[in-house]
């Protein structure tokens, strides 16, 4: 099931994706409304992440594009935010919870130049907004999970972005900080943000997300959460990888075919 | 002494030149090599320091002088070939990048001493000192030496400065910055071409072999000290200084020599002292904080031993004998002994004639620790599943351990219990 929205702000076209020849995810193809608050759900190995991570342009794609408020990425980046999984930096890198904050304005800043006092505003609401303001000063390393989380996040609140693409955020956070994440989300997709959300955790999707992608290697559904969140739906993403999928992958990568072929 | 004197009265132009030179060298590579020590290339350094000297020796072969420039020029090209050489390696076989280093380290370098060797026997009158680049020379560091080698510093740290940003958030977080359209790849080419420009300002007064230390050993010092960037930059600069005069000074009072050597040897005398006596990171720091915890534990032990007795005989507030005591924990006499007169100072406890005694402040902190000591045996029965006769030994431990706001939630979330698992009563204030 693939339900394409109206006026899309995020599209993606016959995307796909291979590391070292061999494709973790084939021919995606879907578009997203403005303002929803999606979840991309799927197993492990499913290439949530990867998805993402093409979609901003951080791994080379196979095949495929991607449109963003109906051009390419790099008219727009103002406008979109990414939040890395948070164990994709090293934490003990001395840097204040301030300072990794405004690293969310250097993006708007441009090259050479130094912070001014309209960022500093911003980056001390954003801190407020996730209730980190208390620790300003504080350590990086010494954070805890879910308030290194918090951090992550207000760096990416500090970007100013109309579209959001975060990459685990729930991980290994307590309780409160994914409580207090989700209803920062709610509130982000309310005033109009469109944000996307790499998830794993079956339980809370029907009640977090009002859209949903779910992934297994090739896009299994996506949609609003009414009609994609289904037991056949998921029986079919969560029911086992597709073993020829992967046996081709493998075959490619022994002969180091490409994935597709070069048209002339 | 004299010498000394002489030398930091910098009343001679040719050791003002000197030292400047050295510690704008050293400057420049401490600052630089902070971006490479927090971006986890440290090993990188040591590639390119080796990887000049076929370089160096090409420059001389083909321009037949030692003029600084050419130099350079040479060994910008062979340190710039090397790195290229690693990343090749890594994307087109299967080696991981230490094994790329290594190789390219040592084929670059065994290259270097061929050339030099031939150089040597080549009879050619002006190669003389050209053996100086191995370990450096900072004595010679004067001239048009001083003004090339002192520019290329200050390019360095003007571009490290313009950049600040956008290489802290480079070592931080390449994939963010990529994301929000930073040029990351034009930023790992600046900062490449950095450390091989670091490298080579200190070709001279240092030497190839060893100018890597220049780049990593004050990084590595100053990130003991602080965990504020600016801070460790700055620190870095100050010890890299530090080590660049006395390499200077060493090099004026001893002229056979080889500067690069003391250098690093001052600079590793840096490091190794912040790795014993910064603070909190600092291995005697720990110690001190282990210590100071181990004489609480002994201390809370003593004063849980005595309300222990009370428990028994109903008298909170008896007299104490050693052996009393002894007779409900195995202390080691000396330290029970220490621990005691430390308590009596600290007002937990009374000594007179007929041994100790419990003031109340004592009586409750020992009180404290028994119940949390069941407090948390019940919460390992009952939560962990763990059966009662498993949970004592942990509780030892944790007891000593265990915050007010912790014990206030255990309290709470046991629902205030009247027992332990071993039905002994949890004593409440």
């Amino acid at each position: 099931m693939n339900i394409h929205a109206e006026d899309p702000i995020i599209e993606v076209h016959d995307l796909t994706v291979s590391y070292s020849q061999k494709p973790v995810l084939w021919g995606i193809d879907l578009s997203l409304p403005k303002g929803s608050l999606v979840g991309i759900v799927g197993p492990n190995g499913a290439g949530k992440s990867t998805l993402i991570k093409a979609i901003m342009d951080l791994v080379p794609l196979s095949s495929g594009y991607v449109k963003l408020f109906d051009t390419q990425l790099d008219n727009v980046r103002e406008k979109i935010s990414y939040v890395p999984q948070r164990e994709s930096v090293d934490w003990d890198f001395p840097a204040s919870v301030y300072d990794v904050v405004m690293m969310g304005r250097y993006g708007k800043l441009g090259l050479f130049k130094r912070p001014r006092q309209a960022d500093r505003e911003v980056v001390q609401e954003s801190m407020r907004l996730v209730g980190m303001e208390a620790f300003k000063n504080r350590q990086i390393s010494q954070l805890s999970g879910g308030q290194q989380q918090r951090v992550f996040l207000a760096r990416a609140l500090a970007q100013q972005a109309e579209v959001y693409f975060m990459d685990e955020p729930f991980a290994g956070v307590d309780a409160a900080t994914e409580k207090a994440i989700v209803e920062l989300l709610r509130r982000m997709s309310k005033e109009g943000k469109t944000v996307v959300v790499v998830h794993h955790d079956l339980q809370s999707v029907a009640k977090y997300f009002d859209w949903l992608i779910l992934l297994n290697m090739r896009l299994v559904a996506s949609g609003p959460t009414v009609d994609v969140f289904k037991e056949e739906l998921l029986q079919e993403a969560y029911g086992g990888k597709l073993t020829i999928l992967s046996e081709v992958g493998d075959l490619l990568t022994k002969g180091r075919f490409p994935s597709r072929e070069k048209t002339v | 002494m004299e010498d000394f004197l002489y030398f930091f009265s910098f009343q001679d132009p040719n050791i003002r030149y000197v030292v400047v030179g050295s510690v704008l060298l050293a400057i420049s590579a401490a600052i630089v090599g902070c971006f490479t020590f927090l971006k986890k290339r440290a090993l990188i350094g040591d590639a390119v320091a080796h990887s000049v000297l076929p370089g160096v020796c090409l420059a001389f072969v083909v321009s037949g002088t030692k003029n600084p420039i050419y130099l350079i020029i040479g060994a910008f090209i062979t340190g710039w070939l090397s790195l290229r050489f690693i990343d090749m390696i890594v994307r087109y076989s299967k080696l991981k990048e230490d094994t790329a280093i290594g190789l390219t380290l040592s084929v670059f370098f065994g290259l270097g001493i061929l050339i030099l060797t031939a150089i040597q026997h080549s009879g050619n009158a002006n190669q003389s000192g050209l053996d100086q680049f191995l370990f450096g020379k900072a004595a010679s560091l004067v001239g048009q030496d001083l003004i090339v080698f002192g520019s290329v510093s200050i390019i360095l740290l003007l571009v490290v400065g313009l950049l600040f940003k956008e290489l802290t958030l480079l070592a931080f977080d390449e994939q963010f910055g990529k994301a929000i359209g930073m040029p990351v790849k034009g930023l790992e080419l600046v900062l490449t071409t950095l450390t091989v420009l670091a490298v080579v300002t200190g070709i001279q007064a240092v030497g190839v072999v060893l100018m890597a230390a220049m780049l990593i050993t004050p990084a590595a010092a100053a990130r003991f000290w602080t965990d504020k960037l600016t801070t460790m930059v700055f620190l870095a600069a100050l010890f890299g200084a530090i080590s660049g005069v006395s390499g200077a000074y060493i090099s004026f009072v001893a002229p056979a020599m080889p500067t690069g050597p003391w250098i690093v040897l001052v600079i590793s005398f840096i490091a190794m002292s912040s790795f014993f006596i910064a603070p909190r990171k600092g291995i005697l720091y720990k110690q001190f904080q282990q210590r100071k915890y181990q004489k609480q534990i002994l201390e809370e032990n003593i004063l849980k031993a005595f309300f222990h007795l009370g428990e028994a005989d109903e008298q909170y507030y008896g007299h104490r004998k050693i052996s009393d005591l002894i007779s409900q924990r195995r202390f080691v006499m000396g330290r029970l002994k220490g621990g005691l007169q430390k308590l009596v100072r600290s007002g937990f406890l009374k000594q007179d004639r007929e041994g100790w005694v419990l003031t109340e402040e004592g009586k409750n902190k020992g009180q404290r620790i028994v119940k949390l000591h069941r407090l948390w045996e019940l919460y390992l029965t009952e939560y962990l599943r763990i059966a009662p006769d498993h949970v004592h030994d942990e509780a030892e431990t944790i007891e000593h351990i265990i915050t007010p706001e912790i014990e206030a939630r255990l309290e709470k979330k046991l629902n205030y219990p009247s027992v332990d698992p071993h039905n002994e009563t949890i004593p409440y204030r």
